[in-house]
């Protein structure tokens, strides 16, 4: 028999794997409790408005909800994200929330925290999600806060949600949406999060923004990408903190560039994971909702749609003929967003290059020196020998790039 | 030391029946039996997971409602083959770390 203290492993929740063995068919899922927002974010990809009759009544009821988490603890999930929209808008958002955790699921939630009240920060405290509730904030002040939001009153209520969830010390991380409005808060922001008493990284942005995920608004999507940054703006402040980004990206290449090859889904979606729309349309990312991924739950189970249905997608090839002579070779993915979900969004197909991720992608292969100026990526032939150049090679560029001496 | 060690197992009594609280979730995947805190407090941080060995399984696994902790410490016994004084040792060890993180309560025999 072995003593004390060896009869179990600790673990953080957040970290490595539990579990020594095979990958049980779901380890986790999104659940997008409704699509309905309080907030109207100028930049936001899927929100209806709070009080769309229509989205709620055909938004999955209590039950319905219940029984998929029940089966998604049954196949081995571990956590389930709950997600918007806002999901703290549904009425029921207390009782799903005990019920998740008392199938054993860690239970991480996305907000934009205006919704929380000292009652439901007091339920955070006794009953933990088990990871840091995630808060996007849009401004640090009023008037930037709301001229995203759109919502007069939403900074107010942001930050009462916030000192709610602080005197309970209920972990949360917070992360920014750099916006118009926002822009030169950036610093002030960092500052903020580095104050924030469960920060221990530095905190992450949201800058290249999609497009609708349901394709539904031209006007919206006109918009959104306007208020996109340029490649050259993004690049500058992915790299603010130079040797940091230049030593993250030497380990990132050498694992993960290559080229992508004709199979659409070389990432993980569908692969152990998907995500449960508000109305019970299961997907195999947050973002993905062509209708050749979409698998109902109502007229199947979350068993059915990982042991077949998402097996099946993944095998699925490009066959757009621009996808496979740029993107099928190009040797930037990783560095690049370009994804059968963005092509969704851009473009309604699960092939289409996205030209606005290309540009933020070579921008940063310029930035590493893994391309020249003018060269794209999908023409390079020995880029496996650039890669490897690349990721041994010790001293960090002196130069740095004009970009970044403006942005600081 | 050794006080705390023995006012620590003062807590643990080998006629009592113990079971896992309602405090905690238990679940097996793949294979792996997997303790989740459903309140705060269980874990040394907010987030914090347990997966039993295998002889920590073996000891949860026996806790019910109709044995009490000798009735555990003798079935061992048999199963490890293995004196039940030194398995008291370890299974009472086990039991007052479970008790001082509430992931088992004392209850009446069934």
């Amino acid at each position: 028999m072995m003593r004390k203290g060896s009869f179990y492993i600790k673990q953080r929740a957040d970290r490595a794997s539990l579990r020594k063995g095979s990958s049980p068919l779901l380890s986790n899922l999104d659940l997008e409790l409704a699509e309905r927002c309080n907030n109207n974010c100028i930049h936001c990809y899927i929100n209806q408005p709070a009080d769309d009759y229509n989205a709620k009544k055909r938004e999955l009821k209590t039950e319905e909800i219940k029984a998929i988490l029940e089966e998604a603890a049954s196949l081995g999930c571990l956590k389930v994200r709950f997600t918007g929209g806002e999901p703290l808008l549904r009425e029921d958002f207390e009782e799903l929330y005990i019920f998740a955790r008392k199938q054993g699921l860690k239970v991480p939630i996305f907000t934009n925290a205006t919704l929380i009240t000292p009652e439901l920060a007091s339920l955070f405290a006794r009953i933990p999600p088990l990871e840091k509730v995630e808060i996007t904030a849009y401004g640090m002040n009023r008037k930037s806060y709301e001229a995203v939001s759109r919502v007069p009153g939403s900074y107010d209520a942001a930050w009462e949600g916030i000192n709610q969830l602080l005197e309970r010390k209920v972990p949360f991380v917070v992360k920014f949406a750099i916006l118009p409005p926002n822009r030169d808060e950036i610093k002030e922001f960092e500052a903020w999060a580095a104050s924030l008493p469960w920060t221990d990284s530095f905190p992450t942005f949201s800058m290249f923004f999609d497009l609708r995920c349901h394709r539904d608004s031209e006007e919206k999507n006109r918009l959104i990408k306007r208020l996109r940054l340029t490649p050259e703006e993004g690049l500058a402040i992915l790299t603010r903190r130079r040797e940091k980004y230049i030593r993250e990206m030497r380990q990132f290449c050498s694992k993960f560039m290559c080229q992508s090859g004709e199979n659409l889904f070389s990432c993980g979606a569908g692969a152990g994971g998907g995500c449960v729309d508000a109305y019970g349309r299961l997907q195999p990312c947050l973002l993905l909702r062509h209708p050749a991924a979409i698998y109902d739950l109502k007229r199947g189970t979350l068993r059915e749609a990982m042991e077949d249905f998402y097996p099946r997608m993944r095998k699925m090839k490009a066959k757009n003929p621009d996808y496979l002579a740029r993107c099928a070779r190009c040797f930037l993915k990783g560095l690049c967003e370009q994804c059968p979900a963005k092509s969704w969004m851009e473009h309604g197909s699960l092939d289409t290059p996205v030209d606005y991720l290309c540009e933020v992608a070579h921008a940063q292969a310029r930035y590493l020196g893994l391309l020249k100026e003018g060269e794209k990526a999908w023409k390079v032939r020995n880029w496996k020998q650039r890669i490897k150049n690349f990721s041994m090679k010790e001293p960090i560029p002196q130069e740095r790039s004009r970009v970044e001496a403006r942005a600081c | 030391m050794k006080e705390k060690e023995e006012s620590m197992k003062a807590n643990v009594s080998l006629e009592t029946v113990y079971v896992p609280s309602e405090d905690i979730v238990i679940r097996e995947i793949e294979g792996e039996l997997i303790v989740v805190p459903l309140v705060s407090g269980i874990g040394d941080l907010e987030d914090e997971l347990f997966t039993m060995n295998a002889t920590g399984r073996a000891i949860m696994e026996k806790l019910d409602k109709k044995k009490s902790l000798k009735d555990v410490v003798n079935e061992l016994s048999l199963l490890y083959k293995a004196p039940a004084d030194e398995i008291e040792q370890d299974v009472v060890g086990f039991m007052e770390e479970l008790l001082k993180r509430r992931m088992i309560v004392k209850v009446s025999r069934a």
